[in-house]
């Protein structure tokens, strides 16, 4: 660990005696013996995550036949299988609903925004931040990115977003993400010795003139020019930001180790493309956090109407939930559950990558909290009724988990609710209109 | 900018230099423009807001290409754009800059920058020699960064500006020792400003108060420049602007003129088509339009095929609307196309080559005979298999593709609680093709409303499979081609054609489409009117598209803005403006 060296100081040197105006100490906290937490007891930080896979479960295919908390999971139903080594570490939501409020309905979009941001859009006006980014204004603000977006598919698009002008988009290579995160710019958190880029230092201040510009641009534009002109300027203050972190010694994060590069792939809507590509995303996402690089990500397995298909097949997933025979002994579309199934063994593998980093009695996944949900209750149909939703991980011990909670007719908000409760963040209701509630599942909040 | 540096920004880059001296003889250091006068092409109607809009990924390449060469690469990925009322250009109005884009723009400019002053480029677009190549050289900075600031921001810059960007160059190239890592900091910072990155709409006075206002002539200058190039001012056009030779409509047409009859018309075309017919899907799949198809079904259609069949349209429109000065209703029933190899084998058409030695050739010119059915834009490959799914075609896609790209015409969502059991089994005997599978769906009547708005156009583009290959049977089954448009009935592709070429809403489309690219909006409050006239025009104007962007570059509209609190070009002298309704 370097000494007494500071950015202030080392800007003041390298740029000739001028004065810096801006200055963030290191920090030379070391966890405990333990490894759970700092030496000053403060326990590792909380992550939060979203997957989202679209198409929905076929209705009662998946609901435990038990509600509430005495083993409800014991018993995952077939198409649940691939998440039975994590039933105890998750939840399961049924009967939950999206409200349209008499608004037209943008098939395998609606639902996932009315999931992700607790609101239905008019048109394209639908100005709420979804939950990973309400959760990152506060979780987010002292890592490197802010979050991180994956689509498994190679669709670039994501439902993250800060506004409806403001739209994530997600990396679709795992190399590139990988180059983005351990790329040269990375700082092992583990390392004894800690010297700043002066690269760096220029690349910081240069970037803060740009910045500086905002007051005198921002007369020249009109009211609604002006939210997208300052979203700009977020996004540059967050750049800064990122370089801020590079400048100083990464607090030590005892799980961090620097993965081995994917591989350089191909990326597309075959389906067995995807799931390649997400067990390198986990992997990715993973040490991601573990090494403290990011505290919040997105991870998308097919988006809304996916093109998503077998190899030499005619239907795409999409296809097939509307026009695939259901068996009548099966009493379901098999093609269909095929698709959920392996999009399931995705969010399976993301849980084994968080779940097999140890950090001294716990495992990442512990002090993880992953929301999931997708479009439809029943994508056939197109139902905004009994849409699945799910979480996982404790939340660092903030959240309950292992429950099955039914409630018809809720609103889908109420999940996102007691998330961003256990996240800590100081919110007592969350969406608008019908979707809005103050109601979290209570009895799972610790 | 008319801003002074902030004391922040003085004191990060403060150091013994004499700043008031910097620029003495430096070429063009915040020149002033002559004072503009402002008059109305012709009947003023009232306009919309002004718009700040985002460069898109072609518009930033193909300035980065002009300005410093086109053997610069970009580095980086540009993120997917939104698509507002049918257009990517409109979506730019509405989209900012996320946290991960502005991170891309920051690699790009790096790398951009690199390569500008790197030993291979510097001693072509570097205007001059420092005196010393391992320490600051401020006149040399200036002369270089007055010149590039003033072409990357559509602009001149301020002597505030341009203060900035040497102060930037002194301080990185004493860093670093070296004049030219200077140089390439304080491009760096110029490629990630929001003056780079965004169009800005600046208006010239009066100050105070609300109203409708109009463009400053650089402001002017970029709205021609981008919607016939497609790209930022040339020197010629700024210094127009300069000498306030846009304000007046003579000044403004001859500059028009020059404009629509250069090469580089070709490239604004290209990118409204592209824009229009949802090209950007290629290179970022879009939901319901998408190039990808599974190899194993389609083993002939690459991603070169895709890239083909999109030149390939772009190729055929230009000819037709640019080179030949044609009918815009013409696209869809013309036999005149350019081919490629791969493409000939997808049409299933033999090709002449004309290449010596039996190479395999490029481009290649080719007519259909009359009454083909592959003749026409609209069976294209860029078409037919853009909207279609990865391994069957799809006549529900087509057929809404063709009512909301070709017609404008908006075809609603389905509803929620559709029951599909009429169409469940693919196998089924009695249903072996798309047409009895649609059929049977159809007789649902919440269905049926909007698949009569889609499936008789969609399904006689049957012949072709999702890949854009021609076929006549699917499932050992002859593929009916017969269908309507409103109520119209017809035989086959060549029939399909001519409704659309026939049917009035196929052009009226085409002049809203290409009235909201440029406004960069959807109309509103007069200019619907004015979108109304431009349609009468286009008639009378036998469809000819040069003229119709003419009277659109031409015309007072496209300059005008609601004014509401937004500070004026200062650099301008607002009293002299014209601003009445």
């Amino acid at each position: 660990m370097s000494s007494k060296i500071t950015r202030r100081r080392v800007l003041h040197g390298m740029l000739g005696g001028a004065a810096i105006s801006v200055g963030l100490p290191l920090l030379d906290c070391f966890l405990d013996d333990k490894g759970t937490a700092f030496a000053d007891g403060a326990p590792l930080p909380v992550c939060f995550g979203t997957w989202f896979a679209s198409m929905g479960w076929t209705p009662t295919f998946w609901e435990p036949e038990v509600v509430g908390t005495k083993d409800p999971m014991k018993q995952m139903k077939p198409l649940l299988k691939a998440l039975e080594p994590f039933q105890g570490k998750i939840n399961l939501f049924s009967g939950m609903q999206a409200f349209l409020d008499g608004r037209p309905m943008a098939t395998h979009e609606t639902g996932a925004q009315i999931c992700t941001t607790g609101s239905i859009p008019v048109g394209n006006d639908l100005d709420v931040p979804s939950i990973d980014q309400l959760a990152a204004n506060s979780i987010g603000t002292r890592t490197r990115f802010r979050s991180i977006e994956v689509s498994y598919e190679g669709v670039p698009t994501s439902w993250s977003r800060r506004s409806s002008t403001s739209i994530n988009a997600s990396e679709v290579s795992p190399l590139a993400l990988y180059r983005r995160i351990f790329g040269p710019q990375f700082t092992d958190p583990n390392s004894d010795t800690f010297t700043p880029d002066p690269a760096v230092m220029l690349e910081r201040s240069v970037l803060s003139t740009v910045t500086d510009q905002r007051a005198s641009l921002i007369k020249k534009v009109s009211a609604s020019d002006r939210v997208r002109l300052d979203e700009y300027f977020t996004s540059i203050r967050e750049i800064e930001h990122e370089l801020d972190v590079q400048l100083q010694k990464p607090m030590p994060m005892v799980a961090c180790s620097k993965p081995e590069a994917p591989p350089d792939g191909p990326h597309g809507q075959a389906m067995d493309l995807v799931i390649a590509n997400g067990k390198l995303f986990s992997v990715l996402i993973a040490h991601a956090l573990a090494c403290g690089q990011t505290r919040v990500f997105n991870a998308i397995a097919t988006m809304g109407a996916s093109s998503v298909h077998k190899v030499g097949s005619e239907a795409t997933f999409h296809i097939d939930t509307h026009e695939e025979a259901i068996d009548p002994k099966l009493g379901y579309q098999p093609e269909t559950h095929w698709y959920m199934a392996r999009c399931l063994d995705c969010f399976a593998d993301l849980l084994k990558q968080l779940d097999s980093v140890r950090e001294g009695p716990r495992t990442l996944l512990d002090r993880t909290v992953i929301y999931g949900s997708t479009d439809h209750g029943y994508a056939r149909l197109h139902t905004l009724a009994n849409i699945p939703l799910l979480t996982a991980g404790a939340a660092n011990g903030r959240l309950k988990t292992g429950y099955h909670l039914a409630a018809p007719g809720d609103t889908t908000a109420r999940v996102g609710l007691t998330v961003l409760q256990a996240l800590q963040l100081p919110v007592s209701s969350w969406g608008t209109m019908s979707n809005q509630t103050s109601r979290p599942f209570s009895e799972l909040l610790v | 900018m008319g801003k002074l540096m902030s004391q922040k920004m003085i004191s990060l880059l403060s150091s013994s230099l004499a700043v008031a001296t910097l620029f003495a003889g430096t070429a063009q250091a915040a020149p002033k423009p002559t004072p503009a006068t402002f008059e109305a092409a012709g009947p003023v109607v009232a306009t919309g807001p002004a718009l700040l809009r985002r460069l898109s990924p072609d518009q930033y390449r193909q300035t980065i290409a002009d300005i410093f060469g086109s053997d610069i690469s970009i580095g980086g990925r540009f993120a997917p754009e939104i698509r507002d009322s049918g257009l990517l250009a409109v979506g730019a109005g509405n989209q900012s800059i996320t946290a991960d884009e502005a991170d891309q723009y920051h690699v790009m400019a790096q790398t951009i920058a690199s390569q500008v002053v790197d030993k291979s480029h510097r001693g072509v677009l570097i205007p001059c020699r420092p005196v010393s190549d391992t320490g600051a050289d401020d006149r040399c900075a200036g002369q270089f960064l007055a010149e590039v600031g003033e072409l990357l921001y559509r602009r001149p810059l301020s002597k505030d500006d341009l203060q900035l960007q040497v102060h930037i160059a002194r301080m990185a190239a004493l860093q670093e020792k070296d004049f030219y890592a200077g140089l390439r900091e304080s491009l760096a910072q110029m490629l990630v400003s929001p003056e780079f990155l965004f169009r800005w709409s600046e208006v010239q006075g009066p100050l105070g108060g609300e109203g409708v206002s109009t463009l400053d002539p650089y402001a002017r200058a970029s709205e021609l420049s981008f919607l016939l190039w497609n790209s930022a001012p040339d020197e010629t056009l700024l210094n127009d602007a300069r000498h306030g030779k846009l304000n007046s409509p003579k000044g403004l047409a001859r500059e028009v003129d020059r404009m629509l009859a250069s090469r580089r018309l070709n490239a604004g075309v290209r990118a409204f088509f592209s824009d229009m017919l949802q090209f950007s899907c290629a290179e970022n799949p879009c939901l319901d339009a998408t190039f990808a198809k599974d190899e194993t079904v389609y083993p002939r259609f690459t991603p070169q095929v895709a890239a083909d069949a999109q030149e390939q349209t772009l190729r055929t429109l230009v000819d037709l609307l640019i080179t030949h000065d044609g009918d815009y209703r013409d696209v869809f029933t013309t036999p005149r196309t350019f081919l490629t190899p791969d493409l000939a084998a997808i049409y299933g058409v033999p090709l002449p080559r004309d290449s010596p030695n039996g190479e395999p050739s490029g481009w290649e010119p080719y007519v259909y005979p009359a009454g083909d059915p592959r003749a026409g834009i609209l069976a294209q490959v860029s078409f037919v298999a853009l909207h279609s799914h990865p391994g069957v075609s799809s006549a529900v896609l087509r057929g809404r593709a063709l009512r909301e790209v070709i017609l404008c015409q908006k075809v609603p969502d389905p509803p929620p609680n559709v029951s599909f059991k009429l169409v469940l089994d693919t196998t089924n005997p009695n249903y072996p093709t798309m047409r009895s599978r649609l059929d049977a769906h159809i007789t649902n009547p919440v269905c049926a409303g909007c698949h009569k708005l889609m499936d008789p156009m969609g399904l006689v583009m049957e012949n072709f499979d999702s890949d854009g290959s021609f076929r006549t049977r699917q499932n050992g089954v002859l593929i009916d081609t017969s269908g309507s448009l409103d109520g119209k009935k017809f035989q086959g592709m060549p029939g399909l054609d001519q409704a659309v070429a026939n049917d009035p809403a196929a052009p009226a489309c085409l002049v809203s489409r290409l009235a909201e690219y440029a406004l960069g909006r959807a109309p509103t409050g007069d200019e619907t009117q004015w979108v109304a006239n431009l349609k009468k025009d286009f008639v009378a104007d036998h469809y000819r598209l040069r003229p119709l962007l003419r009277q659109i570059a031409t015309s007072d509209v496209l300059y005008r803005v609601e004014w509401k609190g937004v500070q004026a070009n200062s650099a301008v002298a607002p009293s002299s403006t014209v601003a009445s309704r």
